[in-house]
């Protein structure tokens, strides 16, 4: 009966990633788009015309990270204009870092808008609570692979926790249905100060396909203020995990 | 009575050619066909009509591979009461709840009337979320625990009542709802198809790929295209790697509440490996962006197509020890087996699905018995089935499933291989424009690794689509959940539940 138990753990080999911070995703990841202006904006409003959250605007030319699936279709229909590289480095501690322009070479990541007491707090060690307010699980289930053999976030002393009485802070994802608005009120309450909010892929971010929904309530983001806004759809480990290091300045955004 | 009789390949169906019967008909004949499992309701839903309501019912026989679509309607001025059909059959209950919760139409004899999610439409607002009417039992011996909306893990929200005598629960009721995003509302208020497309996506994260395949099978339905044979077989490989990168999740879910980690690990270790087998191939973990109507923004190429095949026999087989492993280790055998049994006629009674229909003996899977696209050409499928019923018969059909999946995706690349690598790919782009036949009723039958996934599809005079009525397995199989951990201790319910892992925001749209 050990004989099975040492094939697995044989052909498991080491699966962690030893270096997190240099990691290169697959060319086909689509991250941070490169937006090139033109004279000639006949194909950027047909892609901000199908573009299923209206991320794109074509005067001026600017893309919402924030409301973005990253389908590529605007890329498709206006490639002179919009390229996606694979960049997974998309986190902004504010709201209007995640909207690229022409020229932007990386998402800008505002360090003075950084609250000074989080990294005095959780550099060390950060416990999060997770709260999925209509969330697809994909999300859900990149923020889980977060903490895997893979990415192994626990060796940063960051990781998620059950009980909000036990966590420095909480993730939001999804839309935020009606239906949770108060769960997720509740949950935040019952987190000690000093307290971080995150607010993790388009969805979270700006409602992304559930924007103008009537089954949506985003009145929780009129009343606190969010530490960290992660793209994505979902959002993948890597942003999370850049988001957060970078967030304490355990990293620097060239 | 009258059907409309059609299967899950043929074109759309003019609205006028579903035959409308007197509900007493309808009644009647149900009564009596859902006695029959090979019988079972796919999808049963209200929608409003030029002043009056038609209902549509899609029935699946799975002896023929019939799909009998039936509908009746009630005029503005009847009275909104119909004689309910669970009362006979159970597994109309998330049917009637969902019409009676939207239009305030009554079921007379309804057994189980209660909220099924809280939609922001519904017609009666004066319950919420935050009262949902709980069963309860009195008595000395009894207590009730509660669980959610939030759970202790990473997962979506959603409300556990049990009712327990010591250890052992008597009753668990699951109220959900939280996830209620309004995904039908919004498919119907857009004409954008690439908008709708990625709806479809999200119904369920992790389940992108069916999903949007049932939505494109309803869509091309529609639109009357023929598409390349080799478009079907890209979009079943997609289909079966969701599947394996799932099952293996589970299993490796399953293996961490029974403290068996290095089943954990290896699982987490083998399905990182699959997702990014499919973001390698289309730049999502999840598939999202793989399935397009028409075509497809990214067709195999001879490299992508050996990455699969090199990626999909190493899964396969390191999976495989990991299962060998799980199946000669008492301490966890002694876990999974005789645990959270549900026996075949329960399950055909509650009409389950999927996987977990499969390990209590009921064999459905649309993969065989209703089949589509590459499962109606290059594939006959055999589904896994076992009839135990257990945590660990429905452990075992994932494991049995993983393996045959990689086996179908090594397949279809390798007719692929021989056909196209050397040249371009014959699948055209994706096409969001194209026209689609006026007041028409299609449908998307798929079956996704939790099982069948149905999108119906409906157009107005113009062609355009004014509803997409979507069914996620779990609407089915929440129930089975329920009846799982009957008389179990409450202690066993992790491993219960996971061993359906059953979806939050496919159930609550
Ligand atoms: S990639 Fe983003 S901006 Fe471009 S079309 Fe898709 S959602 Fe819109």
């Amino acid at each position: 009966m050990i004989l099975p138990k040492i094939k697995v753990l044989r052909s498991h080999g080491r699966q962690a990633i030893p270096d997190l911070d240099a990691v290169e995703l697959t060319p086909e990841f689509r991250g941070r788009p490169e937006l090139t202006a033109t004279g000639d904006t006949a194909e950027l409003e047909q892609a901000a015309a199908i573009c299923p959250t209206g991320a794109l605007s074509v005067t001026p030319f600017a893309l919402d990270l924030g409301r973005c699936l990253f389908c590529g279709e605007c890329a498709r229909r206006a490639p002179r204009n919009i390229r996606f590289t694979n960049d997974y480095r998309l986190g902004s501690p504010t709201r209007e870092g995640l909207v690229v322009r022409p020229g932007d070479r990386c998402v800008a990541f505002d360090t003075s808008a950084v609250r000074p007491e989080l990294s005095r707090c959780f550099s060390q060690a950060l416990q999060l609570r997770e709260v999925s307010a209509g969330g697809d699980a994909s999300i859900e289930m990149e923020l889980g692979a977060t903490g895997n053999v893979n990415f192994d976030l626990g060796r940063f002393g960051i990781g998620f926790t059950a009980s909000p009485r036990h966590a420095d802070g909480v993730v939001i994802t999804g839309p935020v249905s009606t239906n949770m608005a108060e769960a997720l009120q509740i949950c935040y309450d019952a987190v000690a100060e000093p307290k971080l909010l995150v607010a993790c892929g388009s969805e979270a971010c700006s409602g992304g396909l559930f924007a103008r929904s009537r089954a949506v309530d985003r009145s929780f983001f009129e009343r606190h203020r969010v530490d960290l806004w992660l793209p994505g759809a979902p959002t993948h480990p890597m942003v999370f995990i850049d988001g957060l290091r970078t967030l304490l300045g355990k990293k620097q955004r060239e | 009575m009258t059907y409309h009789i059609t299967d899950n390949t043929a074109a759309a169906i003019p609205l006028r050619d579903i035959p409308e019967v007197p509900y007493a008909e309808f009644h009647a004949d149900l009564a009596e066909k859902l006695a029959d499992p090979r019988y079972h309701v796919a999808h049963y839903f209200a929608l409003p009509e030029e002043g009056r309501m038609r209902f549509y019912c899609l029935l699946l026989d799975d002896a023929t591979s019939q799909v009998l679509v039936a509908s009746h309607v009630m005029e503005y001025y009847d009275e909104g009461v119909l004689p309910s059909l669970t009362a006979i059959h159970p597994q109309l209950h998330p049917f009637e709840r969902d019409i009676a919760e939207r239009y305030g139409i009554r079921f007379d004899g309804m057994p189980w009337p209660k909220p099924l999610r809280f939609p922001f439409d519904r017609y009666d607002r004066s319950g919420s979320m935050d009262n949902y009417p709980f069963y309860t039992m009195q008595g000395g011996s009894l207590h009730e625990v509660n669980v959610g909306p939030i759970h202790a893990g990473i997962i979506e929200p959603g409300a556990f009542r049990f009712i327990c005598s010591g250890e052992q629960v008597l009753h668990l009721e699951i109220a959900l709802g939280y996830q209620h995003r309004g995904v039908e509302h919004e498919f119907a208020a857009t004409g954008n198809r690439l908008r709708q497309t990625c709806l479809a996506e999200a119904v369920a994260g992790d389940s992108a790929v069916a999903h949007a395949t049932a939505f494109t099978e309803a869509v091309e339905k529609l639109s009357g295209h023929e598409r390349p044979a080799q478009l079907d077989r890209e979009r079943g490989i997609a289909l079966e790697l969701e599947r394996m990168a799932m099952q293996i999740a589970d299993t490796g879910a399953l293996s961490m509440d029974v403290g068996y980690q290095l089943g954990q690990v290896a699982c987490e270790a083998l399905r990182t490996m699959t997702i990014n087998t499919t973001q390698a191939w289309c730049g999502n973990r999840f598939g999202k962006g793989l399935i397009r109507p028409h075509g497809t923004d990214h067709p195999l190429t001879a490299e992508k197509s050996a990455m699969i095949r090199r990626n999909v026999a190493e899964i396969a087989r390191r999976y495989d020890e990991v299962r060998r492993d799980i199946k000669s280790s008492p301490s966890l055998l002694a876990r999974f087996e005789q645990c959270g049994i549900v026996p075949r006629d329960q399950m055909a009674a509650i009409g389950g699905v999927g996987q977990a229909a499969r390990a209590s003996g009921l064999a459905r899977d649309l993969r065989a018995t209703h089949p589509w696209g590459v499962f109606a050409k290059h594939i006959s499928h055999e589904p896994v089935v076992k009839t135990q019923g257990d945590v660990m018969a429905r452990l075992t059909v994932r494991c049995r499933e993983v393996l045959q999946s990689a086996r179908y995706v090594d397949r279809l690349l390798e007719i692929y291989e021989q056909k196209y690598a050397a040249g371009p790919s014959p699948c055209p782009a994706p096409d969001y424009a194209a026209p689609l036949a006026p007041s028409s009723l299609a449908f998307g039958l798929v079956e996704g690794w939790r099982g069948e996934i149905c999108h119906v599809a409906i157009t107005d005079p113009e062609g355009r689509i004014v509803a997409d009525r979507i069914k996620d397995p779990s609407l089915h199989n929440w129930m089975a959940l329920a009846l799982a951990v009957r008389g179990e201790g409450i202690s066993d319910f992790p491993i219960c539940n996971k061993s359906f892992n059953l979806s939050y925001c496919g159930h609550d749209l």
